[in-house]
């Protein structure tokens, strides 16, 4: 299995936010997780991803039989995980190319290979910019600034390409973007699909899963796997809603609480 | 930001100081204490023509008038001037060493441990080095090849030898020994320096550079630089500064003049990388500087650009006096203050001459309990028709201890100038790091990274190797173990 998670719970400044999530990811398979605001969806991209501020009070994670939550964030990235950013930050004066140069050759030095040269690089990234279609003025701008919400997500989506990671984590990917930008991101996405290759793909809405069909797709409320399914579960909650669901769960509760 | 990334960055922020070691050479030194017998026996050793032991005793005695200033947003313990020896030479078997053979072995082993190499041809193609070793200029590199386009590059000392009519023409020029306490004091007992002429329509065929190295204890260091760019000529020039790590601290107090005649321009490049004490703040060079150029002609211009990452306490204000018609002035700096550091550094453009324009680009970075203060004047003399300024100042904080602070002063006398300042002030965010790190990038990297691109207006003004020393130079200062 590439990614398993076992019954985790994490606070955010004391107050639980993921009350013990159980998920299997093997290479190969994309997840979708979906649920309504709040339900916990971000912070498990985050947690995974190895961002501070968040207590991981239960649980483990495992990532290709390793111990996830031990390691740094910067070591999880050259393991192979990527996280797309629902809101990728700018930093200011920092070329795009310059940035995916410096990971590149971080991600390298970490599986002992050689730093990659100018030129090789250069191909690599006019390769990866034709599959979000991007022009090349785009790698000499400054990393997000005054970028629109688009270029933003096409940005992330182009560093995951670059990046090839084992396990891409898309977080709300698709917010924010009108319809030709989902295209793009999303035929990105699939053209990175692979055996050795997971995804997790955050949303809220089942619209991206026209797009990147999940192979599985679970539904996040109160910081619980509520309900899990195939993507045709995606397209019910399209036409239902969560309130269903949620009202199930809430019953399944109070009838499991009433028999113990 | 939470409490533990607040550590993080803060751990990452231990600077390691690579340049720190001492060099054990026999010394000629002064004994402390000021007096006008000292300030006779440096003329003397220095075999000086009489105007300028005259100049120098003037300099001493209106000193004696003046006092310390008090305004700049600093503090230090006072200084006792008599406990500072004037003068430090390294022994030579000779006057003065007529080639780099004759120049003491571990002379030139420390400047290779710097990475200056002063034998011409393991030396950058392109860069000519004048290497000051506290109080005397030890070796002067490409001289000759200059000298064949009529350039002279040579030490103060020598200049005053071989040149004094240029040096009693413009010493004290620009910047005259009343100025200010600390270009009073230089004026009285500077050493050595650097000396620069290029004579009507030269283009220099390459960097002209001076390394100062403090090395002694316990002595102050009181170079003076002198750069005349005859009409229509051109010179980029670069200084490099470096010192043991001691205890106490000394101090720097150096002038430096620029001229630029009709249509010449200079442009002055410095990485400061002077002691700047340990993490409590002991020790450090003390960096009094008074630095100022004069366009005196027609479309003259003078650039100055600096990466001040160094010393205790820094206090300078490169300037220019805009006199002629169409002269242009900028002023771009990168001030770095960490733990106990503390700079007040800026700049002067005194527009006089008519659609004078300047450009004032300021970047400041304060971290640990560093304190960082631009002060700029930008001054619009009533014959400044059609005068320009633009001035930006960013500063960036990293922790909560520490300070950054604007001083602009703006005078207009003229009605017809435009004057533009924009000032912001930024924190690295624990965002931009997870960011960063999430990308495969050590934290610390990712701190270079983002200081890095803060500073890229400035760093994209410095020549190509200097641009990659100042990167490096700020890597190496924001250097340390992840907490």
């Amino acid at each position: 299995m590439l990614l398993e998670i076992r019954n985790l719970h994490v606070s955010v400044e004391g107050k639980p936010i993921l009350r013990g999530i159980d998920l299997a990811v093997a290479a190969g398979e994309v997840h979708a997780i979906m649920g309504p605001n709040g339900s916990g969806k971000s912070t498990l991209a985050n947690v995974l991803a190895g961002r501070e501020g968040y207590e991981v009070t239960g649980g483990e994670v495992l990532y290709r039989g390793r111990n996830l939550l031990e390691m740094p964030p910067e070591e999880r990235a050259r393991e192979g995980i990527f996280l797309a950013f629902q809101y990728p930050v700018e930093v200011p004066g920092v070329s795009n190319i310059y940035l995916l140069k410096a990971a590149v050759n971080a991600v390298r030095k970490h599986r002992g290979l050689p730093e990659l040269d100018a030129m090789d690089f250069l191909k690599l990234v006019r390769e990866k910019l034709r599959l979000v279609q991007m022009d090349e003025q785009f790698l000499y701008r400054s990393v997000n600034e005054g970028f629109s919400g688009g270029e933003k997500k096409r940005n992330e989506v182009l560093q995951m390409a670059v990046l090839e990671p084992t396990l891409g984590i898309l977080d709300e990917t698709d917010s924010g973007l009108d319809i030709d930008a989902l295209r793009i991101v999303s035929e990105g996405v699939n053209s990175l699909r692979s055996p050795e290759r997971a995804f997790l793909v955050v949303t809220h809405y089942q619209r991206l899963l026209n797009y990147i069909v999940p192979d599985r797709v679970h539904v996040l409320a109160g910081g619980r796997i509520i309900r899990s399914g195939d993507r045709t579960l995606a397209l019910e909650l399209e036409e239902r809603g969560y309130g269903w669901l949620l009202d199930e769960a809430a019953r399944g509760q109070a009838a499991g609480q009433a028999a113990s | 930001m939470s409490s533990s990334s607040q550590h993080n960055i803060e751990a990452l922020l231990k600077r390691r100081y690579d340049a720190g070691f001492v060099t054990e050479v026999e010394q000629e030194t002064v004994p402390p204490g000021l007096n006008e017998d000292v300030i006779r026996l440096i003329s003397a050793k220095k075999n000086e023509p009489g105007f300028l032991l005259e100049w120098r005793l003037k300099a001493y005695r209106h000193w004696l008038t003046m006092e310390e200033p008090r305004w700049a947003h600093v503090r230090y313990q006072p200084i006792d001037y008599q406990a500072i020896s004037y003068y430090a030479a390294p022994k030579q078997k000779k006057d003065r060493p007529k080639s780099l053979d004759e120049v003491d072995p571990k002379l030139l082993e420390t400047y290779e441990k710097l990475g200056i190499p002063l034998r011409e041809q393991e030396m950058l193609a392109g860069v000519a080095v004048d290497a000051v070793f506290d109080s005397v200029s030890v070796a002067t590199t490409f001289k000759e090849k200059l000298a064949e386009h009529g350039i002279i590059f040579c030490s103060f000392s020598e200049a005053v030898q071989n040149h004094p009519e240029l040096v009693e023409k413009y010493l004290g020029s620009v910047v005259p020994y009343t100025d200010n306490f600390f270009a009073a004091l230089n004026s009285a007992v500077f050493s050595d320096g650097s000396f620069v002429y290029v004579p009507p329509g030269v283009r220099c065929p390459m960097e002209l550079s001076t390394y100062f190295r403090i090395n002694a204890a316990n002595t102050g260091q009181f170079e003076r630089t002198l750069i005349i760019a005859d009409e229509g000529s051109y010179v980029s020039y670069l200084e490099g500064c470096t010192a043991p790590m001691r205890d106490e601290n000394q101090l720097h107090a150096a002038v430096v003049e620029l001229v630029a005649l009709e249509g010449a321009e200079i442009k002055y490049s410095t990485v400061q990388n002077w002691y700047p004490g340990d993490e409590e703040g002991r020790g450090g060079i003390y960096n009094f500087v008074t630095k100022r150029g004069a366009c005196r002609g027609r479309r003259a211009k003078i650039s100055w650009t600096q990466v001040e990452t160094g010393s205790a306490i820094t206090w300078k204000y490169p300037s220019v006096i805009l006199e002629g018609d169409e002269s242009v002035g900028e002023f771009y700096s990168v001030a770095l203050t960490n733990n106990c550091q503390q700079a007040d550094t800026g700049t002067k453009m005194v527009h006089i001459g008519k659609n004078t324009r300047s450009t004032i680009i300021s970047k400041g970075i304060s971290a640990g309990r560093g304190q960082n203060a631009y002060r700029g004047l930008v001054r619009i003399a009533r014959s400044a028709e059609g005068a320009r300024n633009y001035t930006q100042c960013d500063s960036l904080l990293i922790g909560d201890r520490c300070g950054a602070h604007t001083f602009p002063y703006i005078e207009v006398r003229n009605r017809t100038a435009q004057v533009e300042h924009e000032a912001t002030t930024s924190k690295i965010s624990e965002d931009q790091l997870f960011y960063l790190m999430q990308r495969g990038l050590a934290a610390e990297d990712a701190v270079s990274m983002i200081v890095n691109g803060f500073c890229k207006e400035v760093f994209k003004e410095l020549p190509m190797e200097f641009a990659v020393e100042a990167q490096k130079l700020l890597g190496v200062s924001l250097e340390g173990a992840v907490g």
